[in-house]
């Protein structure tokens, strides 16, 4: 560089020149970004995106990936004690599946310049959430059924309107996942099912667990529009692409009638057609249990993310033991190499 | 099929059930519990498919009963006296490093245990061995895997292992017992001579446990019963856990 660009470019006009350049450049960025998000075009991870859009992304593509893995527990719970060899294998295999989801979902959350080991950190802070539903504790092996059905059946409801999400890598996982989440749900209902059809105390069982299970799965909607946080960046900028009531009430209407196959009651005393509206109407959900359980209230909170941290440490001298086998074996190749 | 093999059949397919079933269920006691979530998958297939094969067992068994019960009554409504299966596989799950071990025991055990079983006159036994090769290959793969990275890891994990391997040494030796049931059967070509298999297994463990740095152990001890339904006190505390919803509801389906 000689002398007169030197002093050209530490000349004030240059710097601000530059800035000019930068600003031009971000809202045309900008610009493509939305008129890709109008044009129902997927942001791929090497794109241009807000930094508020990524940020927004990182923490529900974790929280569902976090889902996935603590949702493991309470079902876990019940593999030991399934009442049948085939229970046990679907239960054993579905677990096993919410595994997968969550590697998968982790792999797709790290697109967007986080690693796992920061999000697996963030989780077992506090800092990162996961569905809160995995709070509430399973009692019984019915509760494995309502999970399946009613819990599953809640995900799935989100899952298929996030196929449509605009951001590829989550979009394209939302398409696998569902496949698979549809399936527990299936196999779910049919434990309950069994147990609705069987014995009067496994009957009770079940009606039970549905009882427990089905104003939190409710809940796993989110609290109403007007009160959600994040809810009008995220549809803006079509993360999500229906909003939490609408998603509830079609989990509403398709409950009903699974709720009369299996002949128990219904727990929402209110529960009505509402002909006009072509939708049933609803009892109130309780949004101080809500917001109770959130707030590290419910039956399980420490306990779920105690047993996270209490695995992950368990298993350091493991990871440890890869790490340190790995090296010798590159050092030994490297010095037969020489 | 004349009737005392039959019976010996219906007992042998019963302990072949009994040793997968347990097995099975202790690698299940690991989910959610993994170093990382990728073995818990891996380790979830493996539980997967020891499950599986105790359905098959059992549902043989069950055919050969002809008594009206079920791949789950031999399962859930049988106690640790009458389980027949070996003591190895009912040890309880202890750390990473003793589940591997174990595992890898049990592994080199089904591998060459079974293509003798595939070699069976009995169809149903044969077919199974089948099947259940092709999923042992893969346990091997992954058990061997994990001894050599665990024995010639760290520090602490070579002495995890070492102490695994002294633990576990002494319930490997009934593993190639045998008694008159399942002489009846090597004799009529049905079931196999365990016997003739230790050689081959100790060959295949020292040398995986050589080249993990673990010293094999000499033969000091022996602990037998699995077959006699003599078994560990870890057996009750597990079926007891297994079984509990299935017994108190009698008779129900689900
Ligand atoms: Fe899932
Ligand atoms: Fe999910
Ligand atoms: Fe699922």
């Amino acid at each position: 560089m000689n002398e007169s660009t030197q002093a050209f470019r530490e000349h004030p006009e240059f710097a601000s020149l530059k800035i000019v350049e930068a600003i031009t450049m971000t809202i045309s960025q900008e610009e493509n970004f939305m008129r890709k998000i109008e044009n129902e075009e997927k942001i791929e991870p090497k794109d241009w995106m807000p930094e508020g859009y990524r940020k927004n992304l990182i923490r529900q593509m974790s929280q569902h990936a976090h889902s996935e893995v603590i949702g493991m527990q309470p079902e876990g719970n019940w593999i030991t004690r399934a009442p049948s060899l085939r229970r046990k294998a679907v239960l054993l295999s579905k677990v096993q599946d919410e595994a997968g989801h969550g590697l998968y979902l982790y792999s797709a959350t790290e697109t967007l310049g986080i690693s796992r080991a920061e999000l697996i950190e963030a989780l077992q802070t506090g800092e990162a959430k996961y569905a809160s539903i995995f709070n509430y504790p399973t009692l019984t092996w019915g509760d494995v059924g309502a999970i399946g059905w009613l819990v599953d059946g809640a995900a799935i409801c989100n899952q298929v309107s996030l196929q449509r999400t605009s951001y590829g890598p989550y979009s394209r996982g939302m398409i696998r996942i569902c496949k698979e989440e549809s399936f527990h749900q299936r196999q779910g209902y049919e434990a309950l099912l069994a147990l609705a059809k069987g014995s009067p105390e496994q009957k009770q069982m079940a009606q039970d667990s549905l009882d427990r299970f089905y104003w939190p799965a409710l809940m796993m909607f989110g609290p109403h529009d007007s009160e959600s946080a994040h809810s009008a960046k995220s549809m803006e900028w079509k993360i999500k692409r229906e909003t939490n009531d609408d998603l509830r009430q079609k989990f509403i209407d398709q409950t009903v009638p699974q709720i009369e196959v299996l002949g128990l009651e219904h727990p929402d005393k209110e529960i009505k057609w509402n002909e006009e509206r072509g939708h049933y109407d609803s009892g109130e959900i309780d949004w101080e249990e809500f917001y109770n359980v959130i707030n590290g209230n419910g039956h399980c909170n420490r306990q779920r993310v105690e047993h996270h941290i209490d695995a992950h440490e368990e298993g350091t001298w493991v990871r440890d033991a890869i790490t340190a086998y790995n090296v010798k074996k590159n050092a030994k190749k490297a010095q037969n190499a020489a | 099929m004349s009737d005392a093999i039959k019976q010996a059949t219906l007992e042998y397919a019963t302990r072949l059930g009994d040793d997968s079933v347990v097995l099975g269920h202790r690698i299940s006691e690991w989910v959610s519990y993994g170093p990382f979530l990728e073995e818990d998958i891996a380790y979830g297939n493996v539980a997967l498919d020891y499950i599986g094969r105790a359905r098959m067992y059992y549902t043989y068994a069950a055919e050969l009963a002809d008594d009206g019960r079920t791949e789950d009554d031999f399962a859930y409504m049988r106690s640790d006296r009458d389980y027949r299966n070996l003591l190895l596989m009912e040890m309880p799950r202890g750390d990473f490093a003793y589940s591997q071990v174990r595992q890898l025991f049990a592994d080199v055990y089904a591998t060459v245990m079974l293509p003798e079983l595939l070699k069976s006159k009995d169809e149903t036994l044969a077919a199974i061995a089948a099947k259940a090769i092709k999923e042992t290959k893969y346990h091997l793969r992954r058990s061997r895997d994990w001894v050599l990275r665990l024995g010639d890891g760290t520090e602490e994990s070579h002495k995890r292992t070492q102490k695994a391997v002294d633990q576990l040494w002494g319930y490997t030796h009934e593993l190639f017992d045998m008694d008159e049931t399942e002489q009846l059967l090597a004799d009529n070509g049905i079931g196999v001579d365990v016997s003739k298999l230790r050689d081959a297994w100790h060959a295949m463990v020292s040398s995986i446990l050589t080249e993990a740095t673990i010293t094999v152990p000499e033969d000091s001890w022996a602990v037998r019963g699995g077959r006699t339904g003599y078994h560990t006190e870890n057996l009750g505390h597990m079926l007891t856990e297994m079984q509990i919803v299935h017994r108190s509801h009698p008779g129900c389906q689900w």
